[in-house]
């Protein structure tokens, strides 16, 4: 009885949602309404962040507009939700948004009981801490009793949870929804400590009023794999966006970039033509696109749109940019890193 | 009966426009109309859920909840359970409520007589008050507080200090801690007489009012039983009590009593910006008194004072209780903006464990439940209180 009474109570609470959720073939949708709804962060730069114009750009950016590319050949048919870390799951579950690309760490619960699926790992994080130079602090191993700003709902938490339980110390934790609020309060004082993601605290530290006045510590205190989300139970849009990673991964492998892709198309390299959807000389397709409900030429719309995977990141957290982020665990597993994409045959 | 069963076949009409039966029909059909639609929402979140292959329930209330919280009236580590985490929330909603209620009340009360006083400044101050508070967001205001407790002050090194009992910095407000040992129970049991003797004595006075008309002083007697008992209940057992001072540990305070930023902003918002509410209501009580009962009054002999406090205010009670249960219950519902500024309330709390869990639907059907009992129970206090201040009719 007691269950019936909630189940009552819950039907009204998501009554509304609902209704949103209950369709099925997401690309299908996507098609009709003619873009991608794509779930991206609320500000954070070199993964999302918006300019006066209202363009986004960023890490997290690039790739809705590449799986936008692969889709419509046109990398600006998306639209932009900022999520809290609080609401983003919410919104995927719910079909407010398509896919969530949103700096979020894949996590067995996550995986399991959100009814989510992450379609790969864009980013490669772990979590740190952010100090005032002034401390004179060298190591997260001195941080007992410090205060800490942190976003609520996220991994971080969690983690932050266990380190200093592991290791006997005490903290207070200061846990604000709103990011522009968080860096704020540790900007202005309220905590001793930020902590985040490591390549998030690099960006936050370009927010602050005083960037120099603070360090990053050496500490990682966690694996935080960051990538693409979509709902479970819609298979053909997971492959879509799994193998829209996969395919910014191959380009960078063979070499195609945004530059030279039409180039490449000229090849006679049959991996590079069944990657770049070249027919073959009786017009039969020697590419897989149609086989995920997209065009033979995807990749070549993609890496026309975007670039491939390594110029994302160099054109976004890259060496190049404010945030000075080394290629490290994200570089391709020929050169040392962890990205790796299984043949495109 | 058989009188019954005559007088319908005279005035027999058709079914349709037969009132009776018309009502009953409509009722019908709009019960199940109701019953389809909330079953079509119930059936239709179930399948919803199957396929996003979510259970619902309220298991994953024993788990574990692996997060801290920064303010917890009842034990609570990262190794107790989510439920344990709602509670907390729960308790430190209630705690803010509570508070900011009180403040607001005292400070509403103030304004809205100032705001009616004869005395140019005091009542242009009370108005100015009044519409900068009421016509900015609350949200606004919590932020603008919150910036005021931290930006202006200094570091937990260089916190203002009072006594070195009492310290101020942008860690918040530290504060010494009573501790008591062997014996303090005779200070409490002398707290609870003087209580009981004061409502004794409230009594006693009133009764004597009404046979002789001689005055007490029964709010000065009341606050010295008060003060003086449990001191002298403390002083026969030789003072039990330590105090736990806070001092500089490392990065922040340890020991005492901490008054978090977060709570200080918070309830400085809600207690400011509700009280402009308290205040008109208040004004618009004292105004519905005729001017009449105040020169009645004066024509007795009563002076100023002694008219507000037992003429006009008793009657104005009467305007002012109705309006001000509404305002205690907005104010509980927006505490929930708390988690704009990471204040630790049920709301935030819930919606940590709900972005662990993905238990959507469960946790804020626990928000709703839990604020709708919190509204209802202010409610029904407030209605008793209206009951007892109604005019007495004789």
């Amino acid at each position: 009885m007691k269950s019936k009474v909630l189940a009552w109570v819950m039907g009204a609470a998501v009554g509304a949602f609902a209704v949103g959720a209950a369709q099925a073939g997401t690309l299908d949708d996507v098609k009709k309404k003619g873009f991608v709804q794509c779930g991206v962060s609320q500000g954070l730069a070199g993964f999302s962040l918006p300019d006066a114009q209202n363009n986004w750009t960023g890490l997290d950016v690039d790739f809705c507009r590449a799986v936008a590319a692969a889709i419509f050949n046109d990398p600006t048919k998306v639209k932009f939700s900022p999520l809290s870390a609080k609401e983003r799951f919410t919104a995927l579950q719910s079909g407010e948004v398509d896919l969530l690309s949103r700096n979020s760490t894949w996590t067995m619960s996550r995986d399991t009981s959100l009814g989510l699926k992450w379609a790969g790992v864009t980013y490669y994080d772990g979590q740190g801490f952010m100090v005032r130079k002034s401390m004179n602090i060298t190591s997260a191993k001195q941080l007992d009793g410090a205060t800490v700003c942190t976003n609520t709902g996220t991994t971080t938490e969690l983690n932050l949870a266990d380190y200093f339980k592991a290791n006997n110390m005490k903290y207070q934790v200061v846990a604000i929804e709103d990011a522009n609020q968080v860096r704020q309060a540790y900007d202005e004082g309220r905590c001793d400590i930020f902590t985040t993601d490591q390549s998030g605290l690099y960006a936050e530290r370009l927010a602050l009023k005083n960037p120099s006045d603070h360090i990053i510590l050496p500490e990682i205190i966690s694996k935080e794999p960051l990538g693409p989300v979509v709902r479970q139970g819609d298979d053909g849009w997971f492959n879509v966006v799994k193998w829209t990673y996969f395919a910014l991964l191959t380009a960078e492998e063979l070499g195609i970039t945004q530059a030279n892709v039409d180039e490449m198309t000229k090849s006679t390299n049959p991996e590079m033509q069944r990657v770049l959807g070249v027919k073959n000389a009786d017009g039969s397709a020697a590419g897989f696109g149609t086989g995920i409900g997209l065009n033979e030429e995807w990749i070549v719309q993609i890496v026309k749109g975007v670039g491939n995977y390594g110029e994302i990141f160099e054109r976004n957290v890259g060496t190049n940019t404010p945030l000075k982020i080394a290629r490290g665990k994200n570089a391709l597993w020929k050169d040392g890193g962890l990205q790796y994409a299984p043949p495109i045959r | 009966m058989t009188i019954a069963s005559g007088t319908r076949n005279v005035a027999k009409v058709s079914i349709w426009n037969d009132p009776k039966l018309r009502a009953l029909f409509f009722q019908a059909v709009l019960v199940v109309v109701l019953v389809l639609v909330a079953y079509e929402i119930v059936h239709n979140t179930i399948l919803n859920l199957q396929r996003l292959n979510k259970d619902f329930g309220f298991a994953f209330l024993s788990r574990t909840a692996g997060f801290d919280i920064i303010q917890t009236l009842v034990p609570y580590t990262s190794a107790s359970n989510y439920g344990t985490a709602l509670y907390v929330g729960f308790l430190n909603t209630v705690l803010i409520a509570f508070l900011a209620i009180i403040a607001a009340t005292i400070v509403g009360f103030v304004v809205g007589i100032m705001r009616l006083s004869k005395n140019w400044l005091a009542s242009r101050i009370a108005t100015v008050y009044i519409e900068i508070f009421r016509n900015v967001p609350l949200l606004l205001w919590i932020f603008v507080f919150y910036s005021a407790v931290r930006q202006p002050l200094p570091d937990a090194h260089q916190a203002y200090s009072l006594f070195g009992w009492f310290f101020l910095s942008k860690k918040g407000l530290m504060m010494p801690k009573p501790m008591f040992g062997d014996g303090a129970w005779l200070g409490l049991v002398a707290l609870l007489a003087a209580i009981v003797g004061s409502i004794v004595i409230a009594r006693w006075a009133r009764a004597r009012q009404s046979a002789t008309g001689q005055p007490f002083p029964v709010v000065w007697t009341a606050l010295a039983l008060i003060v003086v008992l449990p001191l002298l209940g403390l002083a026969i057992e030789g003072f039990p009590v330590d105090w736990e001072y806070p001092a500089l540990a490392g990065f922040n305070f340890s020991g005492g009593v901490a008054v978090l930023p977060e709570f200080m902003a918070l309830f400085l918002a809600l207690s400011l910006y509700t009280a402009t509410y308290i205040a008109e209501a208040v004004r618009a009580g004292v105004l519905s008194v005729s001017h009449g009962q105040t020169e009645a009054a004066h024509a007795l002999g009563l002076r100023a004072g002694a008219t507000l406090r037992l003429v006009t205010v008793p009657q104005a009670m009467r305007v002012v209780i109705p309006p001000l249960a509404s305002t205690y219950l907005s104010l509980t519902k927006n505490s929930s903006l708390a988690v704009a500024i990471g204040y630790p309330d049920l709301v935030a709390a819930g919606g940590t464990v709900l972005n662990q869990t993905g238990k959507a639907i469960e946790i804020v059907s626990l928000w709703m439940f839990v604020y709708l009992s919190l509204s209802l129970f202010t409610s029904l206090l407030m209605n008793w209180f209206n009951a007892r201040m109604k005019l007495v009719e004789r």
